[in-house]
Order: C-alpha cells, then structure tokens, then sequence
C-alpha cells in the first residue's frame, strides 16, 4: 500500500432537515487501499460516500482530493467514479453503450472506444454480452457492467455504494473476491460502504466504523477485531461478551467477581472498564476447575460450532465450543489472558453485549432499514 | 399440480367474468359507432355501397379568390385538411416546448408542490371546453382583457382574435395538460440514481439530459405528442369562436355536414381522417419503440 493520500476529509458535518448525519469527520484515504466504511444504517456511511462522489455538499469541513480542494466540484468533473446501489444502469442503452457511456461523453475515438469496452468486459468476465439488454440480465451480471462501466474512464478512486447488498448469498462470496481481485489488479482505490461487517474483514485494507455520524474506529480488520475501541465497535464487529470490570492494576482485572490476569496496561488504578471477551475464546472446564461458574441455559447447533448461552450469575454470555454440552448442565469458564480485551469506557458502555435478549431478528432488524441515509 | 392448475384456469376464469362490464360497454359505445361510421362513409342515402363520399373528400373543388382578383380552383377537403394538420402541428410543437421543461421542473419538484402544481394542471379539465374557449374569446377579443392589461402599461393594442394565432392559443390551451401529464408522470417513475451516475460519468447538465432523460422520457413525448396532435386535428368550435371561423378546419367539416345532414359525406370525412390518424400513430409508435427498446 503506498502511503500517498489520495483523500481528506477534514472536520466533515452535514445535517439534513436539522438531524445531523455527519458529526465533524477527519478521514485520510491514501492511494490504491481498498478501504471499508462499515456501520448500521443510518451512521452516516452513503452520506460520507456521497460527498466524497459529488453528490451531496459538506455542510462544514473540506474534502481534498490529491491536494486539491474538490468542495464546490460538481461529481463529472471529479476523478471518481461510483458503483450505485441497485447498479443504476441505463435501461435504453445495451451492455456495450452502458460501458462506453462516458467514454463517448469524453469523444474517445471508436477504436479506442472498442478496445477499452472489451478490455473491460474481459475483466468482469462478460465478453460476449456487448448486445445484450441490460434489463436481460442477472443482479450478478448487472453488478460487472456496474463495475466495467465505472472503471472504463480509468478513475483515481472508484466508491461502491452497498453494491453487493441485492445479491444471494453465493454471489455475494464470489464478488467479494472478484472485486478484492479487480482492485488488486487496477490499483484503483476502492471505497466501499457496507454494514455487512464479514464483507468489510474479508476484503478491506482498512475498516472505519461509524455509527451516528462518527467514526468510532479505524485500522486494519485484524485490529477492529482484536482491538476494538469501544463496546459500540466491539458488538458490532463479530460477537463478543462485554461485561463491566475493575481495572486493579496493569495486566490485573476484575469482573464477575473474580481476578483475571489479561495483557493490557496504561490504565489508572481502580479504573472502570468495558471486558471484551470473544465467544470462540472462552474454553469450558469442568465446574470446579473453572474461573466462571455458570448454567447451560440454551445449545444452538451451527454446524461446525455449538453457540451455547451460559447464565453467569444473571449476566449472559454467549460461548462457541465444539464440546457438546446440554442445557441446565453447571459449567465453568477458563479464560486465557491473551483472550480479554480491556476498553475506556463510552457512551456504548452497558448498550451491548448481554446475551440475555439474543435473537437474530434484531440484528436483521437493524440491517433492514437501509435507505435512512438518503 | 392438477390441483393448483385447476385452481389457476378458475381465477382466469373469474378474472374474465370481471372484463365482461367494460368488454360490453367497449363494444357498445366504442366498437358499435366505429362500424357505423364506416358503413355510413361507404354507402348511399338508399344504403347500397359506394365510394363516391370518400371519393368526394379527395375530389370536390372550390373556386377560391385570390389576393389579385383571379380565381383558383382548389380541392376543399385537402386544403382543409392541410390546414388543420398546420394548425395542429403548430400546437402539438409548442405544447412540447413548454411541457417539456415544465414537465421535468415539476417532476424534480418536492412530492407536495408536484401533487399542488397537477391538481392545478387539472382544475381547467374540470370546466367544460366551450366555456374555456368563450374566457379566452373575452380575454382576446379587441377591447378584451389582454388589451385592457396592454393598455394600463401603455402598450399598444394588439389584434389577436379571429387569427390563426388565436386558435393556436386555444388549441394550446385547452390541450396542454395532455402533454404535460404523461411525460410528467414518466420523469416522475425515473430513477435518480440513473441522473446521478450520468454526471458520476461525466455528464454535465446538457448531457444528461440529452444522453439519458430524453431517450428515458420518449415513450411519454410520443404519448403527449399523440394525445394533443390527433384532438387538435379534429377540433371544431375554437376556430369558429376564436378564428371568428375563418379557418374552416376538418372538424369544422364533419360538424357541419351532420347539421346539414349529409350523415354519408359527414361519416367518410370522419373515416379518412380516422385511417389517416392511426397510420401516423402506428408509424410513431414504432419509432418510439425502436428508440426505447434498443437491444
């Protein structure tokens, strides 16, 4: 990854209709990363892409594309170019004029025309559907015209508004390697908004999360996994048990009255603190060998995990184990060090990760109003 | 599989019992009159088949007087038919230039002030035609309104009725909405997102309009364009009251042969101008298809 910045936002805000959506954004994107912007709905995501795009003007703040500032550019003349949800493709032209529509806008010679058009084609793998209809084709098929259409002019930066939100599952695996690969090999940045938090981890260079028009974190996904900055980021990103804790002294905490030893320092003593605790890091011990004593309150069989809800003195956690263990059987929890988590505590602290209410409808829930931020 | 077949072919059974309504009604008062224009135009008071009314539509001749004294002989119907064909394009044109834009501000419009500006579009649909073509009768007249208004600014008067521009403003008028309210309700379906990736791809504000609003609002051009041409063509009344009836239009022709009876010659008139009406809209239907359906 070369370490040019490509974008910046600096002190980004937008309100709309007095709710604000953007709340003083810094953002510095550098060339050729394939960088995530991953939040529920209504974190300001596709608001942020869209001012980055042209689309929407900053109500406060400046966005500077390679050392210029683009605030008052209007979207064609900015070297930018976007994949929009649902692919936008134009419905009276065919596959091939789709792909050449802004080449012809630029009046690109036909032959260079016809030879950029095919180059593209093969990259997303449709020669041979030049004549075909758009409207002909699969979500699949539409999304590469979207891609090819958006990549022909050559942009510096390339932003991909959910664009893998209508596909089925199956699909949506093969894209996401397809575009890590597109990506790779064009060296284009790619800005990609997504709430789906495994498609930002398996394709990102780098992961900013948002939620209510701020940006809670950024870092690779190894670090938003393993380092999550506050319960907000922690839930969010894969599933964890974040439970209140004392912090004694540099490597020393307390929560569920017991001490643990963990691996993190430079907090004051007696501090409170959000624990983090993923759910495949916790082993199941026998009850008297265990740190934590709890009950089995509920098994779900995942196929290659059980997901079992243990009730530790009426705080729910929720464990990932290939042992098979049985409801209302007493357990103990062994936790090594490496696998707790120490954060500051937020505005998140005590908003997520009690499993006592689990379900999956919520989270689908959340997922379904996507469309709030336009 | 049978099951649900059987169940299928009952509610395509249900769901034609349900056209029977509007199928009878279709066939009375649309069908029925159609059969008898035609077989009005192709007989003869006695009702024996013949082809001298439409024969006589292209045949009769009028000796006409021109401006240096001499007389011209000219085929009446043809130049009537001409003439409203003018003064029909005339109107369709200039309906289009200014539906058009008007049509897309109002579809770019908040989703209250588009429902406001319709309903006004609408209202004037809702008084009879004969009254609006008498109002714009006293706003043009002389010492009508539009003078009056000239007059307080001290603006000479100008003399409008009893012209070709008088019934072109009452043709315009009176068809207005009819271009407005099918292109309007395309741009309205159109998907912003298709505007926005245009300029995403380089469009400035011409381009995409011309490259992608256009093409995409054809079909509602070429509805709107036939909705106002073909009553245009057929209209009678507004050149009589504000042409002062100095441009006899074909519609003029129809209506006045029915008055004086002449149901056979009156029938072949309507006839020729019907087939002529659908050659031209097939022709324009297929264009627009050619356009929008682009494989």
């Amino acid at each position: 990854m070369g370490m040019k910045k490509i974008i910046e936002l600096k002190g980004v805000s937008k309100s709309f209709d007095g709710e604000v959506v953007l709340d003083n954004i810094d953002l510095d994107i550098y060339d050729n990363e394939f960088l995530t912007l991953l939040g529920p709905s209504g974190c300001g995501k596709t608001t942020t892409l869209r001012i980055i795009g042209g689309f929407e003007s900053a109500d406060k703040g400046d966005v500077i594309f390679m050392g210029e500032n683009i605030n008052d550019l209007p979207p064609y003349k900015r070297n930018i170019n976007t994949v929009f949800q649902r692919y936008a493709l134009f419905p009276h032209l065919n596959v091939y004029e789709n792909i050449a529509f802004p080449l012809r806008e630029k009046k690109v010679k036909k032959a260079e025309i016809d030879e950029k058009v095919t180059e593209m084609l093969k990259l997303v793998a449709l020669t041979g559907f030049e004549h075909r209809s758009v409207t002909s084709l699969s979500g699949g098929q539409q999304q590469r015209v979207a891609i090819a259409r958006a990549l022909v002019s050559n942009p510096k930066v390339l932003l991909l508004d959910e664009p893998l939100a209508a596909l089925d599952l199956k699909l949506r695996k093969d894209m996401q390697q397809e575009l890590k690969k597109i990506q790779k090999a064009t060296g284009i940045t790619f800005i990609f908004v997504t709430h789906d938090q495994e498609e930002a981890l398996s394709m990102s260079d780098t992961v900013v999360v948002m939620a209510e028009g701020r940006i809670q974190q950024i870092g690779t996904p190894i670090d938003i996994y393993n380092e999550p900055e506050n319960a907000f980021v922690a839930d969010f990103i894969g599933e964890s048990n974040i439970v209140d804790g004392i912090m004694l002294e540099d490597k020393k905490v307390s929560f569920s009255s017991h001490v643990f030893d963990c691996v993190d320092y430079g907090f004051k003593k007696k501090e409170p603190v959000d624990v983090v605790v993923r759910p495949e890091d916790v082993d199941i011990v026998p009850e008297e060998k265990g740190m934590l004593k709890g009950v089995v309150t509920s098994v779900t069989f995942l196929g290659v995990h059980y997901e079992i809800i243990v009730d530790i003195n009426g705080f729910k956690w929720m464990i990932q184990t290939t042992d098979f263990v049985d409801v209302d059987e007493h357990i103990g929890l062994y936790i090594e060090p490496d696998a707790i988590h120490i954060m500051h505590k937020s505005q998140y602290s005590g908003m997520f990760g009690d499993y006592s209410s689990f379900s999956n409808e919520l989270e689908e829930l959340s997922d379904a109003e996507m469309e709030l931020d336009e | 599989m049978k099951r649900s077949n059987s169940i299928f072919k009952k509610d395509r059974f249900v769901k034609r019992l349900t056209l029977i309504p509007y199928s009878s009604w279709a066939f009375l008062f649309i069908v029925v009159p159609l059969l008898f224009v035609a077989y009005y135009a192709f007989t003869d008071s006695d009702f024996n088949f013949t082809l001298d009314n439409v024969g006589r539509f292209f045949n009769a001749t009028t000796s006409i007087l021109n401006p240096d004294g001499t007389y011209k002989e000219v085929h009446t119907y043809l130049v009537i038919f001409w003439r409203s064909l003018k003064l029909a394009l005339i109107s369709t044109f200039i309906c289009l230039l200014l539906g058009y834009p008007f049509a897309y501000i109002i579809s770019r419009a908040s989703a209250k002030t588009q429902k406001i500006i319709v309903t006004l579009i609408m209202i004037p649909m809702w008084m009879n035609f004969l009254i609006r073509t008498y109002a714009w009768m006293t706003i043009l007249q002389d010492a009508g309104i539009l003078n009056g208004i000239l007059d307080f600014f001290g603006i000479s008067p100008v003399h409008i009725i009893g012209t070709e521009a008088a019934v072109v403003i009452g043709m315009v008028y009176d068809y207005f909405p009819y271009m407005i309210l099918p292109i309007y309700s395309i741009m309205a379906k159109m998907d912003n997102r298709l505007i926005e990736a245009a300029k995403d791809l380089g469009c400035n504000g011409a381009g995409v309009l011309r490259r992608v609003i256009w093409p995409l609002s054809l079909p509602g051009v070429i509805s709107g364009i036939t909705m106002v041409l073909i009553p245009s063509i057929s209209t009678f009344y507004i050149s009589q009251k504000l042409g002062y009836g100095k441009f006899y239009l074909i519609g003029d022709a129809i209506e006045a042969q029915y008055s004086a009876n002449n149901l056979h010659f009156a029938a072949a008139i309507a006839f020729v101008l019907m087939v002529i009406l659908l050659v031209a809209m097939v022709f324009m239907q297929n264009y627009a298809n050619k356009k929008t359906l682009v494989a």
